[in-house]
């Protein structure tokens, strides 16, 4: 049977960082995706990478100040504190790694302003800095000739002695299912995006880690933290950076009026993200958008530099929306972007669970806590990602393995997905079920929330999951099975779905990326808590957890 | 707008296991991608269709096929675009790669080339305490080739590769030139001597025809073709000028004809007549490799009976071709 000591499922940014950390602490280490590394979803960041660098003047400390505000004070301060000290080094690394990074005229790394942040402390790669980190770690992986498992689907956790002891994969390509053994798991699974319908996110992000772990009785934490971006393309919901931005772009409404003066009148356009999507939501809603949109207009800017530091996102309007923004204002609206919840980690990475470690997008340290700020989630994932692979290293030499029958885990999978591909024809779809709950999701769940709606969702979900349980899978082969997949994925994304619903009802009040039309006020005195979910007997089980504050006590955000 | 999307199947469980054409009239909206319609037809008419796809946004590199004979991102690839005056798009697996199902290829020997060049910054001398301080036109210039996304289009439609597996092809050659261009790979000088002396070697930089194909494919404008150039000049410059790898190209060039084109490659073979042995002799073996390879599919699968010869030919050749 296959068997190591660290096994990280998910090969972004956080994955591949965690296992070279894993390996470089003498760890027998593997890494499985079920895409190939570098068709990660980490691709997708244009924008960059914060870090305070102390040789240019800057420091942690306001780094982290900038989180925290940015987070309405719902981060974990210890956790900030760990990540915004870490973010220099870590930069310095990708940078000798051979992230071809953009400099300055002396030839240093180059910074560019980001929303929230009171200083440019943004470095990136044209805008393509999530792709060229990306690629910059898979040579790194390369290097150290970890084993990979190229294009495997985890689909399933073995649990055996009261302990995750190894996961079951199916091999796309074959078919075949695996079980390996591993003494501690990370997972690095990222998003889940797709639980809501548009997302800016990849198809692949579907929240499988956070939901795998959550059966295995992992606690989710913040799941009510959705962050909607401002600026997705009217249509297809690809994303349009914040780097346009923070290169100088305007948000004008349907007359040409930077609307943001009347809601952010110091940081306007580069207010923290809930600010500028709950803004726009106004706009739109009080009838001065077009077509569900307000406009981004990076024309005053120069096609020079729009050629240069925004070429990918220019292609992106030419393309999806057949707008050059050289020449013309491009429609965008708030989107779904990012989540800031997910498995609840320890600043080492560990879960609740024994030998189960989580980074990146997938965990929930809280760095990110009501809100994320641009440009730090990649920060995250790198510095978390290392920690998570030491420490689970290191934790792997303290343990032994768990001696269960690999023919037994992939035997009980096995008829699990077989029940699924004999399920007769019913007229419904996979794709029909998957829509219906992304929609309710954006419908109930996004930049304005209230009771009612919330309520319908749950509701909704429990009749999506009914028919999920019978919907018909019509690819009945083995090799390159995708409709197979795409429906393991649903059954992941609809636990997802119901986690966030339930969450953001808990929750009696507006923070961060919550906004609930019901409760509009922040009320620190009973809501400054993380919610966290269980899987209980029947359903998910709600606590609550408090917030870690060292030095910076809360007050009223303004921009 | 209505359209018909002709996808090439190809079911490796189902007899016979032959690729076939399938015909899917759907009904999209007008800014629909290629990447669109195919989602579309999975989800809504044929679930057993299989396909790579992730981003939707040209970054992931999953989407690259043949679409109307040609190399391209589904993703980035607009259907109205892309529709003939009938209303129809064609598309099929990426080229020179063995296809795995419908339009998923396998793209182990591609990964196993990124491999060979050793794709990690090789510094010599210590690290610096902060960053490299190196000019940003050096970055912004390496930027160009970073952007590859490693999506294979250009290899699917390489012409030397058609003929030549061994042959490192555009995506690696590009990814090695984003070493040897790098001021802080190889030496003091950022001269990464090691890497050009082995990609001087057969199958490396040398083989390229230049025809041009790959600059075409590419969807990111990484132009890996005008990198092999540049390459070459490193190499020179480094003085790794003649070799067999630089004679095995002007021989190739010279009695293949240049750009690759298919119908250029036909010519000395239907001038001389496919009976005429001696003069087809004069030709280099990698031509005839070309032929027996179906890169003339026209001529040798309709017009020639006595293929079996050619091809028994061509291996006499191979073997007594002079060690590489
Ligand atoms: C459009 C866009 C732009 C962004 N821009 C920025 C930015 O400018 N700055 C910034 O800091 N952040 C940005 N972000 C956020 C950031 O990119 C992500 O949060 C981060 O890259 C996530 O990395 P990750 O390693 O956690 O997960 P991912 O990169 O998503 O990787 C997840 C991995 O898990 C694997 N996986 C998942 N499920 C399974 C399974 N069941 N079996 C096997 N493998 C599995 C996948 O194959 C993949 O390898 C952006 C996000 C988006 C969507
Ligand atoms: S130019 Fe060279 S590398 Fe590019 S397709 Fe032609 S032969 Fe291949
Ligand atoms: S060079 Fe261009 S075509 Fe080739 S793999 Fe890279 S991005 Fe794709
Ligand atoms: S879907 Fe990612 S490149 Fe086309």
């Amino acid at each position: 049977m296959l068997e190591h000591d660290v096994l990280i499922i998910g090969a972004g940014l956080a994955g591949m960082r965690a296992a070279i950390a894993a390996k470089a602490n003498g760890a027998n280490t593997a890494i499985i995706s079920k895409v190939h590394p570098v068709r990660s979803h980490s691709n997708a960041a244009q924008g960059g990478i914060n870090a305070a660098l102390t040789d240019r003047g800057d420091n942690w400390e306001d780094h982290a100040y900038d989180t925290i505000k940015g987070s309405d004070f719902l981060g974990d301060q210890d956790a900030i504190e760990v990540m915004c000290r870490a973010a220099g080094r870590s930069l310095i690394d990708m940078e000798h790694m051979g992230v071809t990074f953009n400099r300055d005229e002396e030839g240093h790394l180059g910074t560019r302003a980001f929303g929230g942040q009171r200083r440019a402390r943004t470095f990136f790669v044209g805008d393509f800095t999530g792709q060229a980190l990306l690629h910059v770690m898979f040579e790194q992986l390369i290097k150290s000739g970890i084993q990979s498992y190229e294009e495997w689907f985890v689909t399933s956790l073995v649990q055996e002695e009261g302990r995750v002891c190894g996961v079951v994969a199916l091999e796309i390509r074959t078919g075949q299912l695996h079980a390996i053994r591993a003494k501690t798991v990370i997972f690095c699974t990222g998003g889940l995006g797709r639980v809501f319908e548009p997302s800016t996110n990849a198809l692949i992000v579907t929240g499988d880690g956070m939901a795998l772990a959550y059966h295995a009785g992992a606690r989710l934490m913040d799941m009510e933290m959705v962050q909607y971006h401002p600026t997705t393309l009217a249509g297809s919901g690809v994303l349009i950076s914040e780097a346009a931005r923070g290169e100088g772009a305007y948000l004008l409404d349907k007359n040409g009026e930077r609307f943001m003066k009347k809601y952010a009148p110091n940081m306007m356009e580069l207010a923290s993200r809930d600010v500028v999507s709950r803004s726009e939501q106004t706009e739109i809603n009080a009838g001065n958008g077009v077509n569900g949109c307000v406009y981004l207009d990076c024309r005053h800017l120069g096609e020079k530099l729009i050629k240069e530091k925004l070429s990918q996102i220019r292609e992106i309007g030419i393309d999806l929306a057949g707008a050059d923004m050289v020449k013309e204002p491009i429609p965008i609206r708030p989107g779904m972007h990012y989540m800031m919840g997910g498995i609840k980690t320890d600043v080492n990475g560990l879960t609740n669970l024994p030998g189960v470690y989580a980074a990146g997008e997938c965990a929930c340290v809280s760095v990110h806590g009501g809100n994320r700020l641009g440009a730090n989630s990649l920060l995250d994932t790198i510095v978390f990602g290392e920690r998570s692979g030491s420490h689970a290293a290191a934790a792997a030499g303290e343990l032994k393995f768990v001696d269960f029958s690999a023919a037994a885990a992939v035997q009980r999978e096995e008829q699990r997905i077989q029940a699924m591909l004999n399920r007769p024809q019913n007229g419904d779809r996979v794709a029909s079920v998957r829509l219906g709950m992304g929609e309710s999701m954006n419908r109930n769940l996004a930049v304005f929330r209230q009771k009612t709606g919330m309520e319908e969702t749950v509701q909704e979900l429990q009749e999506l999951k009914a028919r999920f349980a019978k919907v018909p899978v019509e690819n009945k082969g083995k090799v390159f099975n995708t409709d197979l997949v795409f429906a393991l994925e649903l059954g992941f994304m609809l636990d997802c779905a119901e986690t966030i619903a339930v969450s953001a009802l808990e929750r009696k009040d507006s923070r961060g990326a919550q906004f609930r039309t019901d409760y509009p006020k922040r009320d620190d005195e009973n809501w400054l808590k993380h919610i966290a979910v269980t899987k209980g007997e029947v359903g998910p089980e709600i606590s609550h957890l408090p917030v870690t504050i060292t030095k910076w006590t809360p007050e009223e955000r303004k921009y | 707008m209505d359209l018909t999307v002709r996808v090439k199947r190809f079911n490796p469980e189902a007899e016979p296991r032959q690729p076939y054409w399938q015909d899917f009239p759907i009904s999209i909206d007008e800014n629909a991608t290629v990447l669109d319609t195919l989602i579309h037809i999975r989800e809504m008419v044929d679930g057993t269709l299989s396909l790579r796809c992730s981003c939707r946004s040209a970054i992931c590199g999953s989407c690259a096929m043949r679409i109307n004979g040609h190399a391209g991102l589904a993703c980035k690839t607009k259907a109205s675009d892309a529709m003939d005056k009938d209303g129809m798009i064609k598309v099929e697996p990426a080229g020179n790669m063995p296809v795995v199902k419908d339009l998923v290829v396998n793209l182990d020997l591609f990964w196993r080339k990124i491999v060979q060049v050793e794709p990690f910054l090789k510094p010599q001398g210590p690290e610096p305490e902060a960053e490299y301080v190196v000019p940003n036109e050096a970055m912004m210039h390496l930027s160009g080739v970073t952007a590859c996304i490693m999506c294979g289009a250009c290899v699917s439609d390489c012409t030397v590769l058609e003929v030549d597996p061994n042959f490192l092809g555009p995506a690696a050659l590009a990814k090695a030139y984003r070493f040897t261009a790098d001021p802080r790979d190889g030496d003091g000088e950022g001269v990464s001597r090691e890497r050009l002396r082995k990609l001087s070697d057969y199958g490396g930089m040398w083989d390229c025809t230049r025809c041009g194909e790959c600059v075409q494919a590419c969807p990111k404008g990484v132009a890996p073709m005008d990198r092999i150039m540049a390459l070459r000049e490193q190499a020179i410059k480094a003085g790794f000028d003649n070799n067999n790898g630089a004679r095995h190209t002007e021989a190739f060039t010279e009695s293949v004809g240049h750009s690759g084109s298919l119908n250029e490659l036909q010519l000395p073979v239907k001038t001389v007549g496919i009976t005429n042995i001696p003069a087809l002799l004069g030709f280099l073996p990698v031509g005839l490799r070309a032929l027996t390879h179906g890169k003339l599919p026209p001529l040798v699968h309709k017009n020639i009976a006595n293929v079996e010869f050619v091809r028994k030919l061509h291996h006499k050749l191979e073997e007594h071709q002079p060690e590489k």
